[in-house]
Parts: structure tokens; C-alpha cells; sequence
């Protein structure tokens, strides 16, 4: 009960926040810094669904978020530089459009893969591992490899990805100028509604029957196993979910921040975004968004006010998170809520 | 020349890949601060080798076989504090300490780049290690490539001595196979574990004594190696230490193998998802053990 309240009242603050607040005061420029931090929160909500509820601790979210976030930015790139081939093939002396570019000449097309294909790589490959009965550590390092297999591929192929400068220099959206102060406005806005949904989608999965049977193969997967479920397509059904997130995520990510480098798709990218989840707490869908809120705000503020030694102030925080609130700030914040309504029960009031 | 390539990285591999495995192994630890120790065994022979540079000019073609032991013995020394007030608070929890290690490797990062500064740092190669061995005409093998693999034949095998032919190693073994009979029977399990750790650990500083002998050393040196010794264990399968020297061995071959066919990146790519394909098969690695857990 309390659970749940502190639960709701952990939503309502983020929606004032992120609606209200944000807006208010913020100035455009920060505005989209926040819209940058946001689109990993799309990437740790997916994580609280998979590594908090379900046990699936995947090192390689990057590689989705990557995903979207190349697609969104190949789009526009085709369109910053149409007629013409992009730049950066013309440096690499490509003469011709590759096969697999052309579908991103079309809005509509892009749109639909930034959703499609995620789930097209994922679940033949998480079902496949999960039936396999590959988990935990041999799953975490799997996928962390496959991070580490996307950046090099990505380095690698210069001429086909701009290899570690990334894609860069786009301006416009079908038209749309996306690096004004309104459209920056306008493209938070359209973050946050979106952040929300996919926060009432996982919710929901948490409280519907499938919520249960991912807790219960968390904790025994062998019992669910035993009790006729296939786990590994539950497993996988999750699996996919976190991927479509993080890849919408990385579209977004592209439209606020203007570019896609390699660094959001690698290791230490995959490593960071699990951090969100597990600072803001892996079992709370609002709090992950925090978790990344805060994160996010506390790399950029450090990393300016103390370029030194804002590594060490990460570094403990991590240690911290997974030493002392192995649930958390979302759990911390249940805590002191559970002690503010003993303190107060509801029943005196009456 | 591709295969005694491929033997210099798997030496390197290996040295990095014998410690992770036995930590990971034996205690279930995923330390991603063991590329960090990697560094400080680097820095410990760069410094050693700046003091003979300037104490001991002299002795200067020598210093490598102090700095050896030093690096060793300094990164044991680092592991066995770093288990007691550190790793030893999450054991059973694999995931949590793969994130709370992380968040040490990024600490320790950070302390070389403010103790040591964040250049690059030589050391210089002992001249009697410059130099190549001609076999033939064509075939020159430099024998700084040759000292390490001498080296690294030295360490697997006391390596080996120690776990199998020791008391100390039977107690490893049996707490690896059986923790809780193993402490029933008294045996110290957590001092086993403390010093398995500080041994993963020095077998790390030893890594980087030998890596500066065909790098350059930076702080962000063991990011560079972790991943890599990573998939080295897991595709050996953790509790074999022979499963990680032959994976470790084949990845590296196979690695420089397709190099020569192909553009680094690409046979990079190869070997990690012919790596996953292969653990699709055997998830728990090639020469799993047969061991009930």
C-alpha cells in the first residue's frame, strides 16, 4: 500500500518536474541537455524491466540505442546532403549509395525501423540464448562483447557509418529546422510525452500477470520453468521491449543532441546506462528516470566545475549505489515515505 | 610470422586472462578493475625503470628482473587490500560486483591520471631486448616478443605448480568445487579467497610489466584489455585454467590469422561473433568442467 503510494507520488513529482518545472526554468540550452539525459532514461526504463524485474542484466542497451540513434541520424543526413551522397562517403571515396542506406531516404521508413528493427535483432537472438539457457554473468559479458563488435564495426566501416567521428551535421527534419530554440522545445516536449508512455507500458507489464511470472523467473526460474512456462520466450518478449525502447531513445537522443558517435554504442556507454538504473533504483520505473536525470546532470555539472576528479565523485557513487542501496534511491525514498506515514498513519485522520 | 604474432598477443592475453579466471573462477568475481591492476604493474615498471635510470645507470639492463617481481608483488599487495575491505562485501552477488568493480576501475582510472598524469609513458627497452632473432632471410622474431613469451611459459606453469601441486592450491580447488564442505572440512575459506584474489591480481601487474615492454602505458590502458581477457575466460570456461590458455591461444591465432586476410577491424568482428556462436553451443565455455554446482 504505502509501496504504492510512494510509487505514485515518485510519478506525480517526475510529471511536475519534467512537464512543469523543466520548462519554467530551464534556458533552451540546458532544456536540451535535460532532453539528452532523458533519452537514456528511455534505455534504464527498459533496464528496471529486464535486469530489475526480470534478472537479465544486458552490458550491450548501447548497441539499440546505438541502433536508433544511427538510423534517426543516417535519415537526416541523407536529407542534409540530397541530392548528394554524405559527406563523409565522399571522403571515404564511395561512389554509391550503399543498398542498406536507402531505406532512410524515407521518414516514414526510418520511423517504422527505428521501431522494427530492434526487435528484428533481438529476439531471434535473446530467444536463441535464453533457450540456450545462457544467463547472468554469461549473458552480461555476451552482450558486452557485442558492444564492443558494434564500435569496432562502426569505427571500421569509415565510409559506411563515419566511423568514430560519427554522423554529424544535420539541421533540418522534413524541412524542420531541429536546431532552433523552438523546435528544441517542441522536441522535449515530444521526448517527455513519449518518456511517459513507455513509463504506463512498463508499468503496466509490472502489475499485469506477466509482471508476476517475470518476478517469480527472476528469483526461480527453474520452478516457472517446471510450471510449463517457456521462459526463455518471456525472457526474450522482455528482451525485445528494452531494445525498442533504447532504440527510440537513440532516435531521440539524435534529434536534441544533433549527432551519433560511436561512444554512445560501446562499452562504456552499455556499462553507464545500467548505472542509471541501478542509482535510480532497478526495481522503479520513475526512479530509473532519476537515476538518469541525475546522473547525467551530476557527469556534465562534475565533469565542468571539476574536469580533474569528477571521475572519482562517479566512480564512488557507483560503489555506493551497489554497496548501500542495493535498490537504489527509489528504495531510500520508500523508506523515509514508510517512515513519514507511520509517523502519521492514514487511519488517525479520520 | 602470422603465428608467432599471434603467440606475442596470446601471451598477453593470457598473462591478463589467467588472473580474471582465477578470481572468476574460484570466487565468482567479476572484477572489471583487473585491467586497472593490469595498469598499475605498468606504472610500477615504468617507475622502476625511471629510478635505475637515474640511481643505477649501470644496472639499467637489468632492471627488468626487479621490476617483475615488484610489479608483482605490488599488485598482490593492492589485490589482497582491495578483497579484504572491498570485493569481499559482495561476494554471491556476481552482477553487483561487475557494477561496483566498475565503479572502482573508473576511481583507479582517475588516481593515474592525477598521480601519474594522463600522457602516455615509455619505458625503455633493456638492449640486450632490442633487437631480432634472424632465423632465416625473411623470418626476424624481435626478442622483446620472445622474452615475453618465455615469461608468460614461466608464470602458467608455477601458476600450475601452485594450484596443483601445493597445499595452498588443493584448498583453492576444493573451495572452488565446494565452498561450504570445504569449510567444513577447515579450511579457511575467506584467507583462501583473499589471497586467490591478490594471486589474480599479481599475475595482472605481471601483464603489465610485460606490456610495457611492447606499449606504451596510459591510464585508460586496462579498458583496453578487459573485454578481450573477458571473452578470453568466458569462451575457455571459467573454472578451467587450461580451457582459458587454449581459448586464449586460439583467439589470439585466429585473430592475426584473419588480419592477414582482412582489415583489423573486420577480423576483430569476426572473432567476437564467431566467439558468441561458439558459447550459443557450449554456453559455458569450451572446457567446461563437468562439476555439479
Amino acid at each position: 500500500m504505502i509501496r504504492q503510494q510512494s510509487g505514485l507520488l515518485a510519478y506525480a513529482f517526475l510529471g511536475l518536474l519534467l512537464f512543469v518545472i523543466f520548462p519554467l526554468t530551464l534556458d533552451p540550452f540546458r532544456l536540451n541537455l535535460m532532453g539528452k539525459y532523458l533519452a537514456f532514461g528511455f534505455v534504464a526504463i527498459g533496464i528496471v524491466l529486464t535486469w530489475g524485474y526480470t534478472g537479465i542484466l544486458s552490458l550491450g542497451q548501447g548497441i539499440f540505442f546505438g541502433l536508433g540513434g544511427y538510423m534517426m541520424a543516417m535519415f537526416l543526413k541523407l536529407e542534409a546532403s540530397a541530392p548528394e551522397l554524405p559527406d563523409f562517403m565522399v571522403w571515404s571515396s564511395v561512389e554509391q549509395l550503399p543498398l542498406w542506406w536507402l531505406p532512410f531516404k524515407s521518414a516514414a521508413a526510418t520511423l517504422i525501423l527505428i521501431v522494427v528493427l530492434p526487435v528484428v535483432i533481438a529476439l531471434p537472438f535473446a530467444f536463441a540464448i535464453f533457450k540456450k539457457r545462457v544467463g547472468g554473468v554469461y549473458f552480461a559479458i555476451v552482450t558486452l562483447s557485442l558492444a564492443l563488435t558494434m564500435t569496432v564495426l562502426i569505427v571500421g566501416q569509415q565510409g559506411y557509418t563515419g566511423g568514430a567521428n560519427g554522423i554529424t551535421d544535420f539541421k533540418t527534419f522534413l524541412g524542420w529546422d531541429i536546431l532552433g530554440d523552438r523546435a528544441k522545445l517542441v522536441l522535449y516536449f515530444i521526448e517527455i510525452t513519449l518518456l511517459v508512455l513507455a513509463m504506463f507500458l512498463c508499468g503496466f507489464i509490472i502489475r499485469s500477470r506477466l509482471g508476476k511470472i517475470l518476478i517469480a523467473i527472476r528469483d526461480r526460474e527453474d520452478r516457472v520453468r517446471f510450471s510449463g512456462y517457456d521462459t526463455a520466450a518471456v525472457k526474450a518478449f522482455v528482451f525485445c521491449i528494452a531494445a525498442v525502447l533504447s532504440s527510440i531513445g537513440g532516435a531521440l537522443y539524435v534529434l536534441q543532441v544533433g549527432m551519433i558517435a560511436p561512444g554512445v554504442v560501446g562499452v562504456v556507454a552499455s556499462v553507464e546506462m545500467v548505472i542509471y538504473a541501478a542509482v535510480g533504483g532497478r526495481l522503479s520505473i520513475p526512479g530509473a528516470v532519476f537515476g538518469a536525470i541525475l546522473i547525467g546532470f551530476s557527469k556534465s555539472y562534475l565533469s565542468e566545475t571539476f574536469p580533474e576528479t569528477w571521475l572519482f565523485f562517479l566512480g564512488a557513487v557507483f560503489i555506493l549505489v551497489v554497496l548501500a542501496m542495493p535498490n537504489g534511491l527509489a528504495s531510500v525514498a520508500d523508506r523515509f515515505m514508510l517512515r513519514l506515514m507511520l509517523r502519521n498513519p492514514p487511519s488517525r485522520k479520520q | 610470422m602470422q603465428v608467432f604474432n599471434g603467440i606475442s598477443l596470446f601471451t598477453i592475453l593470457l598473462l591478463m586472462a589467467l588472473g580474471l579466471a582465477i578470481v572468476f573462477g574460484q570466487m565468482g568475481v567479476i572484477n572489471m578493475a583487473h585491467g586497472e591492476l593490469m595498469a598499475l604493474g605498468a606504472y610500477v615498471t615504468y617507475f622502476t625503470s625511471r629510478f635505475f635510470a637515474s640511481h643505477l645507470p649501470g644496472w639499467m639492463d637489468i632492471y627488468l628482473f626487479v621490476a617483475i617481481p615488484l610489479a608483482f608483488g605490488v599488485t598482490f599487495l593492492g589485490g589482497y587490500l582491495l578483497e579484504r575491505g572491498f570485493i569481499r562485501w559482495f561476494y554471491n552477488r556476481p552482477l553487483d560486483t561487475l557494477l561496483a568493480t566498475w565503479g572502482l576501475s573508473l576511481i583507479l582510472q582517475q588516481a593515474y591520471r592525477t598521480f601519474f598524469g594522463a600522457q602516455e609513458v615509455n619505458v625503455p627497452l633493456a638492449s640486450w631486448l632490442s633487437g631480432a632473432w634472424n632465423v632465416t632471410e625473411n623470418i626476424q622474431l624481435p626478442l622483446n616478443r620472445i622474452f615475453i613469451i618465455g615469461l608468460t611459459a614461466v608464470v602458467a606453469v608455477g601458476v600450475y605448480l601452485l594450484l596443483y601441486k601445493t597445499r595452498w592450491g588443493l584448498a583453492v580447488r576444493s573451495v572452488t568445487q565446494n565452498r561450504a564442505m570445504s569449510e567444513a572440512v577447515g579450511i579457511n575459506t575467506a584467507r583462501v579467497d583473499a589471497v586467490t584474489f591478490a594471486l589474480g591480481s599479481g599475475l595482472a601487474g605481471i601483464a603489465g610489466c610485460a606490456f610495457t615492454m611492447i606499449g606504451s602505458t596510459n591510464p585508460g590502458t586496462g579498458q583496453m584489455y578487459i573485454v578481450d581477457s573477458f571473452i578470453v575466460v568466458v569462451f575457455g570456461g571459467v573454472q578451467s585454467l587450461v580451457g582459458t590458455a587454449l581459448s586464449g591461444f586460439t583467439i589470439a591465432q585466429s585473430q592475426t590469422t584473419l588480419e592477414y586476410l582482412m582489415s583489423g577491424s573486420m577480423a576483430r568482428v569476426t572473432i567476437l561473433l564467431l566467439v558468441i556462436v561458439v558459447l550459443y553451443y557450449r554456453p559455458s565455455g569450451l572446457f567446461s568442467s563437468k562439476v555439479r554446482a
